[in-house]
């Protein structure tokens, strides 16, 4: 059995600023992944973010990945471990990890748990024919590997993610043959919807998906108009020939490891679903288990980021470590995450955050 | 297909190798996940479900949903989104459940 003093599962944007701040404070971690690679989702995103310079906007995701990473791997307290999975986490405190085939157990002091999120489905007749993915998949497959998921998108949903990964599409030279959206409005920043309203992308709002059809693979979509109350109206369906359809209706937290340890847990819609209750220190109701980011909530990278941050600080904190900014930096964190989530943007988030606290 | 040409993206693709889907002889890069080099040759099927025997392909793309499992080198159950492509392998659809050995 290994002891550790602190391990990180998720080696996401949360996962590795955890792990740098936590490290820089003195305590000794192990970051597991169970990608071959560190970055998590931020190793697609392509374009430049939104934000404050603090939270690094106008950078691109793959940039602070590499940047977050590197700095990580050359950390010499800590202690990287990828192409590894987190099974479970017992009452006794032992942590059970794959790696390579064999089982390793690890006992942590403390535990931060950072594994991000999963892309939600949609119920519709035919959702699973083969063409049918999630956006952040399409993403991947586009500007990771420089493949093509077929050679015309209908787009479901219309928030950052649906818009962004319609616009790589066209940059990748893929059609769009139309983006669809439920609500009345489109949830996007509009500097992206500009750009593929411009590329003549049609961007139909209280549009939801009716059904698919095809075959071996998907061919085409039946799209529906719905009323006010979120009811198709009949006689306003529309055929779209499409041989892919991205699905882009939001994240669910991956919190399989927080339930099995017995976190206590609450349903926010707000924050994409099952969620841990947690202090202001991000620790959860089980002592010593922290969270961080998608998982904690879905949110975006800079807040993952941060609350990676403060997840890291407060870890090391509590097993005695400690530096003359200690107070101060935990306050610079606090100060940009109530920036990030300030205003009507981040509306939907505090309400979410102010159910999920113990 | 492969994107030809992009405004930002340099792909610095692994060397060429050559697999197998079906008993058809196919070329991929090293690296790549096989996931990806089935759809630079235009295959999205990957599995038929267990129960109804429909035809299931790729989702979440980072190992995650178990849409995607495929028989590869004998052994079922291989999520291929994340399992990177090398020479010689031996791809194929899995049926059901797969086996374990
Ligand atoms: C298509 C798309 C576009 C986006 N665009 C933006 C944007 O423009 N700006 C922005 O700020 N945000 C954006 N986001 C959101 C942002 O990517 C996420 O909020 C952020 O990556 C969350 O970070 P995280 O560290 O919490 O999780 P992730 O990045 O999801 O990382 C979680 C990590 O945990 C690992 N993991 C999970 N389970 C286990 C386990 N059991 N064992 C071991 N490892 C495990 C995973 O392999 C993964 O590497 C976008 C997201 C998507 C999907």
């Amino acid at each position: 059995m290994k002891h550790r003093e602190i391990a990180i599962i998720g080696g996401g944007p949360a996962g590795l600023a955890a792990a740098l701040r936590a490290a820089n404070l003195g305590a000794r971690v192990l970051l597991i992944d169970r990608s071959d690679y560190l970055g998590g989702q931020l190793i697609k995103q392509t374009h430049r973010f939104f934000g404050s310079k603090e939270q690094r906007a106008s950078e691109r995701g793959i940039d602070i990945a590499r940047e977050l990473a590197a700095g990580v791997t050359a950390n010499e307290k800590i202690q990287v471990m990828t192409e590894a999975t987190a099974l479970g986490y017992y009452e006794d405190g032992v942590l059970l990890v794959e790696h390579h085939n064999k089982i390793t157990a690890v006992k942590p002091d403390r535990l931060i748990i950072a594994t991000g999120g999963a892309e939600k489905n949609l119920m519709f007749p035919n959702n699973d024919l083969p063409g049918i993915y999630g956006a952040g998949a399409v993403q991947t497959l586009v500007n990771v590997f420089g493949v093509k998921p077929g050679k015309k998108v209908l787009m479901v949903g219309a928030g950052n993610i649906g818009v962004i990964v319609s616009y790589q599409l066209l940059q990748a030279g893929v059609e769009v043959a139309a983006i669809i959206e439920a609500a009345p409005r489109i949830g996007a920043y509009w500097v992206h919807a500009a750009k593929v309203v411009r590329a003549g992308v049609p961007i139909y709002t209280r549009h939801t998906i009716k059904r698919a059809y095809g075959e071996q693979e998907v061919s085409g979509a039946t799209i529906v108009q719905l009323d006010e109350n979120l009811q198709p109206v009949p006689g306003t369906e529309k055929d779209i020939d499409a041989d892919v359809i991205c699905l882009s209706v939001g994240l669910t937290p991956l919190t399989e490891l927080l339930w099995q340890a017995g976190c206590q847990m609450i349903f926010v819609p707000e924050l994409g679903g099952n969620v841990p209750l947690r202090n202001e220190f991000l620790e959860t109701s089980v002592p010593g288990i922290y969270v961080a980011g998608d998982v904690a909530g879905i949110e975006e990278a800079s807040a993952a980021m941060m609350e990676g941050a403060l997840a890291g600080l407060n870890a090391a904190a509590s097993l005695g470590y400690t530096s003359e900014s200690l107070a101060s930096d935990r306050k610079n964190v606090l100060a940009q995450l109530a920036g990030l989530r300030s205003g009507p943007v981040g509306e939907k988030i505090r309400k979410g955050l102010a159910q999920a606290m113990l | 297909m492969r994107i030809e040409q992009h405004p930002i993206l340099d792909f610095k693709n692994g060397n060429k190798v050559k697999f197998t889907f079906q008993g058809r002889e196919l070329e991929g890069y090293e690296g790549e996940t096989i996931a990806s080099a089935l759809h630079a040759a235009g295959i999205r099927t990957m599995r038929e479900s267990a129960h109804l025997h429909r035809p299931r392909g790729l989702f979440c793309n980072i190992g995650n949903c178990s849409s995607c499992l495929m028989v590869v080198n004998g052994e079922s159950n291989v999520r291929v989104c994340v399992e990177r492509l090398r020479e010689g392998m031996v791809v194929e659809t899995q049926k059901g459940k797969g086996e374990l050995k």
